[in-house]
């Protein structure tokens, strides 16, 4: 996902010359491409990702899009504050990206698991959160990210992900749902980012057969309060998610349905057992993936 | 002209910080002669300038000197603080000539930084706090400007000896802050801070490298019973206070 970023980066820089990517001494054998052909557009800030943010907000306010590229938690949680004051308060066109979504970089460990950084993210009210799919999400995710100015969450999986070809997909606009599936009651399973395979995979299961599939690509603040058009057709959804619970997706969309009680939604999401396990991504996504009711 | 205008501001800062009941004159008193020459000389007469605050709780200053030089009404002004106005008590561009906005310490150096390093046709001007200085986030900068050798940036030091709730050198040790800039690359001024001449004369220096101007203030300047006490940071004066401190200027 990282490399296929980069080169879509690439391609939008020639219409869009004022385009700069920022990392903060990450990206090896991933940002070499972008810097070799645009080394006027590239900065290594090196390892300061609150100088980092708080520089990307500077160059945003002086005309420049900008993409802050490191991992997980490194230009979230370790700069917070500048996102929140210097970036999000600021409405500058900053798009923060990270890769490594939930545990893809498995026996890694804790530090680089990308697990409350929803939390974070959607707590900014300017912000939209981009969490792609499959490659067809990160292309369109990325066109919108040239298309609007603001403040923007890139969250990508480090490796790629199939594209889900036999879905077809236009141009997806904050808080829209993707169908994947149609389904036979009105029951559906709805992930956001790489959560899509997870719900491929589940629908085969009898159980959820029948189940409506549905993707999440960009979802904000502000487009929460669309999400009652969507969720007043169903009366049961499993929400896909890889991150805990606390605060992230499924915890939206929760807050989305008020005190509806129409409508189920039981959450898929990671448990916080996984921290201080060690595992490659199959196995901690296998073990800590739990089901959650309430 | 300068002493009249700096006079000026610190009696409309006294009377606002007075009837308004709120904090830091003794932060604003300090950095009001550097505001006036940095404003009336750079960026009022060319909009390629900008100002960053960072130690943005000394705001009502560059409001004041703002309202002064005709950015927007005194009314705005006199509404400093007030429901339903935009005139936050920590540095806010919702006000009118205010670029960005401050109030946590340690950002306003790493957004000039961007800035610099985006357009180095324009000149940035970012004032701090001595006090500013144990956050990391402008070591990290400091780093970044030198390392990119971004001339077009002039940073000021507030050099005014006490911060929030101590003297700075009773709670972590700043000093030798020359020798620490210099031997990050930078050009370093050490210059009376209530001077406007030595303050204009080193905002006009151009430099080989990046500069810092470490201007020796005194936290609560030109009120005697203000300057060099703790207290100030916090209390706003009240009717008496107020009333002696307008003779003292």
């Amino acid at each position: 996902m990282r490399k296929y970023f980069i080169d879509i980066l690439c391609k939008k820089l020639k219409k869009n010359t004022k385009t700069f990517l920022i990392v903060g001494d990450l990206g090896f054998n991933v940002v070499e491409p972008f810097q070799k052909k645009f080394p006027k557009n590239f900065l290594n800030a090196g390892i300061s990702e609150q100088n980092m943010a708080g520089l990307a907000a500077g160059m945003a306010s002086q005309g420049f899009k900008v993409f802050i590229y490191s991992i997980a938690n490194f230009p979230t949680f370790r700069c917070a504050e500048q996102i929140r004051n210097d970036i999000d308060y600021h409405n500058m066109d900053v798009t923060i990206v990270t890769v490594g979504a939930g545990v893809s970089y498995g026996n890694q460990g804790y530090t680089h698991h990308a697990l409350q950084d929803y939390a974070l993210m959607r707590s900014f009210p300017n912000i939209k959160i981009i969490a792609p799919g499959d490659s067809k999400e990160l292309e369109r995710g990325m066109d919108y990210i040239f298309q609007k100015k603001g403040p923007k969450y890139l969250r990508l999986e480090k490796e790629m992900l199939p594209e889900n070809v036999n879905y077809s997909l236009g141009a997806i606009t904050d808080g829209y749902w993707r169908l994947l599936k149609k389904g036979k009651v009105r029951k559906a399973i709805v992930s956001t980012g790489s959560c899509i395979q997870k719900s491929l995979e589940i629908s085969k299961k009898k159980q959820f057969e029948n189940y409506y599939i549905y993707s999440i690509p960009i979802w904000s603040m502000k487009s929460k309060k669309i999400q009652k058009k969507y969720l007043n057709k169903f009366t049961d959804l499993l929400v896909i998610e890889n991150h805990f619970e606390d605060g992230g997706f499924s915890s939206w969309l929760r807050e989305a349905n008020g005190e509806n009680t129409n409508i189920k939604i039981k959450s898929f999401s990671i448990s916080s057992d996984v921290i201080g396990k060690v595992g490659d991504q199959k196995f901690l996504e296998k073990k800590y993936f739990k089901l959650i009711f309430h | 002209m300068y002493s009249k205008i700096s006079r000026k501001i610190r009696k409309t800062l006294l009377e606002i910080t007075s009837s308004k009941k709120t904090a830091h004159i003794a932060s604003n008193l300090s950095i009001v002669d550097i505001l006036v020459v940095i404003y009336r000389d750079f960026v009022k007469k060319n909009n390629k300038n900008e100002f960053i605050l960072s130690k943005g709780h000394a705001c009502l200053s560059v409001y004041c000197v703002l309202s002064y030089f005709k950015y927007f009404s005194k009314s705005l002004l006199n509404s400093f603080g007030d429901n339903n106005t935009v005139m936050m008590c920590h540095v806010s561009h919702k006000v009118p000539g205010v670029k960005i906005s401050t109030g946590s310490l340690g950002h306003g150096l790493p957004i000039a930084a961007g800035k610099a390093f985006a357009n180095r046709k324009i000149k940035i001007f970012v004032l701090l706090s001595d006090g500013e200085l144990n956050e990391g986030s402008n070591w990290e900068a400091l780093l970044f400007i030198a390392h990119h050798n971004l001339k077009n940036i002039k940073i000021i030091i507030d050099f005014n000896k006490i911060q929030s709730i101590d003297f700075v050198q009773n709670v972590i040790k700043m000093e030798p802050m020359s020798k620490k800039f210099r031997s990050f690359g930078f050009f370093v001024s050490s210059i009376n801070g209530h001077s406007h001449k030595q303050i204009y004369q080193s905002l006009n220096k151009k430099n080989s490298k990046p500069h810092i101007i470490i201007a020796n203030t005194i936290k609560g300047k030109g009120v005697s019973f203000m300057e060099n006490s703790v207290l100030w940071h916090y209390k706003p004066p009240n009717k008496e206070e107020l009333e002696l401190a307008i003779k003292k200027l």
